[in-house]
């Protein structure tokens, strides 16, 4: 079952992806990805490998990890239904989530898995002494063990 | 009671792609059980192996957190509506 993901963005919003985890750095940074699936409306049976997923806006919030900035990120209940609101405000939905490891490889950590929900996409972008570095995207397998990488393919624009 | 049970987005592939779903429930782990009675996959996304909600699982009783409530336990009445709502964690 070799999965074969990928997720659309543009040049400008992987960059302001990259911005915020600098800006915020030592700390993570986190955001909804705001953008449209195909597998997610009511499409029958379009759920095959490789359905383009394509991230359109995004939605920086604010990580409540106040304890536990520099290797915790948390998006409440609350913030994720502002998000979502803001998505469907754009007729987008909520396709993802974005966060920064400060002074850690873009790879997702046991603590990422464990409080993954599936479907989303989780992009990663690794923050080196400040400055933006790796950027990936992952997304949690069926069976909660695991992760696939999800391929970024970066457009130069936005095919909204 | 007839209740209706929202299925957040990241779940919605585990239940026919459906946004909601009506059960029959007397109490809000009622609701939930009915859910995954229907679609058994998605079991593993809302509970631990030992049963117990996520806690990135958040349930909510028409816009009323139920961990402010009696939690599972809360009765629900005829017509109620039982949201489920990601939080959303990671970390480095
Ligand atoms: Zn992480």
């Amino acid at each position: 079952m070799a999965e074969n993901f990928q997720l659309w963005i543009s040049h400008d919003l992987s960059e302001r992806i990259r911005r915020h985890g600098a800006e915020v750095f030592p700390h993570e940074c986190c955001g909804a990805l705001l953008g449209r699936d195909a597998t997610a409306v009511g499409s029958g049976d379009s759920q095959e490998s490789g359905t383009p997923r394509e991230v359109l806006d995004l939605f920086p919030m604010v990580n409540r990890r106040d304890d536990s900035p520099r290797n915790r990120f948390a998006v409440t209940a609350d913030d994720v239904r502002d998000a979502e609101k803001a998505a469907s405000q754009h007729g987008l939905e909520v396709v993802g989530w974005y966060h920064s490891h400060p002074d850690h490889p873009a790879r997702p950590s046991q603590f990422d898995r464990e409080h993954a929900w599936p479907w989303y996409s989780y992009i990663i972008v690794s923050v080196m002494s400040g400055a933006p570095a790796e950027m990936t995207s992952w997304r949690l397998d069926d069976d909660r063990q695991d992760y696939s990488a999800e391929r970024i393919e970066i457009r130069n624009s936005a095919g909204a | 009671m007839a209740v209706k049970v929202i299925i957040p987005t990241p779940l919605r592939v585990y239940a026919a792609k459906k946004d909601s779903a009506e059960v029959s429930a007397e109490t809000v782990g009622e609701a939930l059980g009915g859910l995954t009675a229907q679609f058994s996959e998605l079991r593993k996304h809302l509970f631990t192996d030992d049963g117990k909600l996520r806690s990135f699982v958040n349930v909510y009783l028409n816009d009323e957190d139920i961990r402010y409530m009696a939690k599972e336990a809360t009765p629900v009445k005829d017509g109620d509506v039982v949201s489920i709502v990601p939080s959303i964690a990671g970390g480095c």
